[in-house]
């Protein structure tokens, strides 16, 4: 039997009996636990690339509710090279300013005043089951042209043993369990990770606990899109901070932070849930809209991380690996970090073109990312929450003063929002032979901007790549057993130029297929890319 | 540039004086507020991470 746990919203892979279920194991490349946000997106990625995906869930589709709601920049640059980010666009909401209030009073305004020439903007809002969807929907239509992943709903993983060579699963079905073999394995199985707990495992650190009660509310209100933030609302029994942001089909997502001590059941009772928010959306126009609560949910986040996000053959990715608060939208946007992160890694592996180390890589370079996400999440925190009473007394000296005065506006700490971290003198990175700029250094995700009608990420595929701007083209190439194509700039528009060449001439980037910047140079040198290249595949 | 830990204020008395002047009639709660408002306003003036690293040690 598969426990139905909770609802789903849409069903994207139905249960379906396969021939395997009565047969002797077989023997699978990559099974991924879990058809969320972050295994979809591996799924994708390695099926694009012809390495075979087998994804495994216990439902058949997307949750119910709204959950991760923010999507950054980098998590739409990723969708978009898997094939996944326009619907995405179009359906989400599209929002740049933000109020801060202070009990009754608005203390200060700000427009995240997003770089021009980029195809994607710095966030939408939309609700995490569409998300899933338009991956699910991008793995249809990779499938249909031969990609080999393979969805199985209703799976549900019962039981994982690591041997030296394979991970051997048992999965149960409505059809009773059956046996499989992955070489490996990906836990994206959420923050309550079955497998991490079937292998025994744990997080390290407990910064911080909190109770946040959600409200997603459907209203055909006048309000703008706009993020209002309040620290100590005025409305009884909100907590310590509350939250209002536009999500697509007019509906609201409302956050309340209740603290850590609370009566669950009470404060979920609806007629208490209206209270509030009446309150609250009558706050600044005086009159309570007509509105549908569509989804309501009381959850307890916590700043932690797995101290590896690698056992043997086995890898943990996205919540299941590490947690945040949601301050920052720093969950599914790191999720999906890891995801463009593990999966060129798994299918260089996989196709002998990599040593098995590479695979270390990933927990590197992703742990990194973890602690940075976490140090922010915390930070926001310990302003929003002060645990002492000096902490309370600055943090209210900031928010007195920054109604005042604009220096004090960047104090205020209601979140920072998720940007992807820079593996600054990571291993796998390097040189930086060019004078150039900052924003497009070793180790950073390339930036987008604008070439000829288009933009720079649409002309970057999904294997190593050699980006020259101004200097004599390159011929495509072969190093190490990867196609290294060529991408070939001779007139940089401006802000190409501002974020690829800065004060130099011309450049050469050299550039992985999860389209961070290896390496970079004034000329280009066939037997300095090859170097760099090797260094990048963990051959150095 | 360093922190500054030699006399540098000009008539430090009456600096001193405008300083608890500004307490004067103020809850012990309203005091700390405002000790707090003054150290970021200050703060903020420096800029300077090194200074202000240097200042907090100092302090100590």
């Amino acid at each position: 039997m598969v426990a139905v746990r909770y609802e789903t919203t849409f069903q994207l892979y139905p249960y379906e009996k396969v021939a395997a279920q009565d047969a002797a194991p077989q023997r699978h490349p990559v099974v991924i636990v879990g058809g969320g946000p972050v295994g979809l997106a591996i799924a994708l990625d390695l099926g694009r690339k012809g390495t075979p995906a087998l994804v495994l869930d216990d439902h058949d589709g997307a949750g119910t509710g709204s959950k991760a709601i923010c999507f950054a920049k980098r998590t739409l640059d990723i969708a978009h090279r898997l094939g996944a980010g326009k619907p995405m666009l179009d359906k989400g909401v599209v929002w740049n300013v933000g109020r801060v209030f202070r009990a009754e009073d608005p203390l200060f305004e700000f427009n995240l005043l997003p770089e021009t020439g980029h195809r994607n903007p710095a966030f939408i809002n939309l609700q995490q089951p569409y998300f899933e969807k338009f991956l699910a929907k991008s793995i249809n239509a990779a499938q249909s042209e031969g990609a080999p992943i393979e969805l199985r709903g209703r799976n549900q993983v019962t039981a994982i043993d690591p041997k030296d060579d394979h991970v051997a699963v048992t999965v149960d079905t409505p059809d009773g369990p059956y046996q499989l073999e992955a070489d490996y394995l990906i836990a994206c199985d959420g923050a309550r990770s079955p497998t991490r707990d079937m292998l025994g495992l744990d997080f390290d650190g407990r910064v911080f606990e909190d109770n946040f009660l959600i409200a997603d509310v459907r209203m055909k209100a006048d309000f703008p899109t706009e993020r209002w933030f309040w620290f100590e609302p005025p409305f009884e029994g909100a907590g310590q901070s509350a939250l209002l942001h536009k999500q697509p089909d007019d509906v609201w997502r409302i956050d309340f932070q209740l603290g850590w001590d609370i009566d669950r059941k009470a404060e979920l009772d609806p007629a208490n849930i209206r209270k509030r928010v009446d309150a609250m959306l009558s706050s600044q126009t005086g009159t309570v809209p007509d509105y549908e609560l569509v989804w309501t949910s009381i959850y307890t986040f916590q700043c932690r991380r797995m101290r590896d996000f690698r056992h043997g053959r086995v890898f943990f990715a996205g919540d299941s690996a590490h947690q945040v608060s949601p301050f920052g939208a720093r969950g599914a946007n790191s999720g999906m970090q890891d995801a463009e992160n593990i999966a060129w890694k798994l299918d260089a592996v996989l196709k002998g073109k990599a040593p098995e180390a590479l695979l270390d890589t990933y927990a590197h370079e992703r742990g990194y990312g973890a602690d940075e996400n976490i140090l922010n999440s915390s930070r926001a925190t310990d302003f929003m929450t002060p645990k002492s009473e000096i902490s309370k007394i600055f943090r209210n000296a900031v928010l007195d003063l920054a109604g005042k005065h604009a220096f004090a506006r960047p104090l205020v700490n209601s979140g920072r929002l998720s940007v992807p971290c820079v593996y600054d003198d990571f291993p796998l990175f390097g040189p930086d032979a060019l004078n150039g700029p900052a924003v497009t250094r070793p180790g950073a995700a390339c930036t987008d901007a604008p070439v000829g009608e288009g933009f720079l990420l649409d002309h970057l595929n999904d294997g190593f790549q050699i980006f020259a701007i101004g200097t004599t083209a390159p011929k495509p190439s072969q190093i190490e057993g990867f196609d290294v194509s060529v991408f070939y700039v001779t007139d940089p528009s401006d802000d190409l130029r501002k974020r690829y060449l800065g004060d130099a001439a011309q450049a050469v980037y050299l550039i992985r297929p999860d389209q961070h910047v290896v390496a970079r140079w004034p000329d280009y040198d066939a037997s300095a890319v090859t170097a760099a290249l090797k260094n990048a595949i963990g051959k150095g | 540039m360093p922190l500054t830990l030699t006399p540098n204020i000009p008539d430090p008395d009456g600096f001193y004086d405008e300083l608890l002047g500004a307490h004067a009639q103020l809850s012990k709660d309203e005091s700390d507020a405002l000790n707090a408002r003054l150290i970021l306003t200050l703060a903020n003036h420096i800029g300077d991470r090194e200074v202000l690293r240097a200042a907090i040690e100092a302090a100590k």
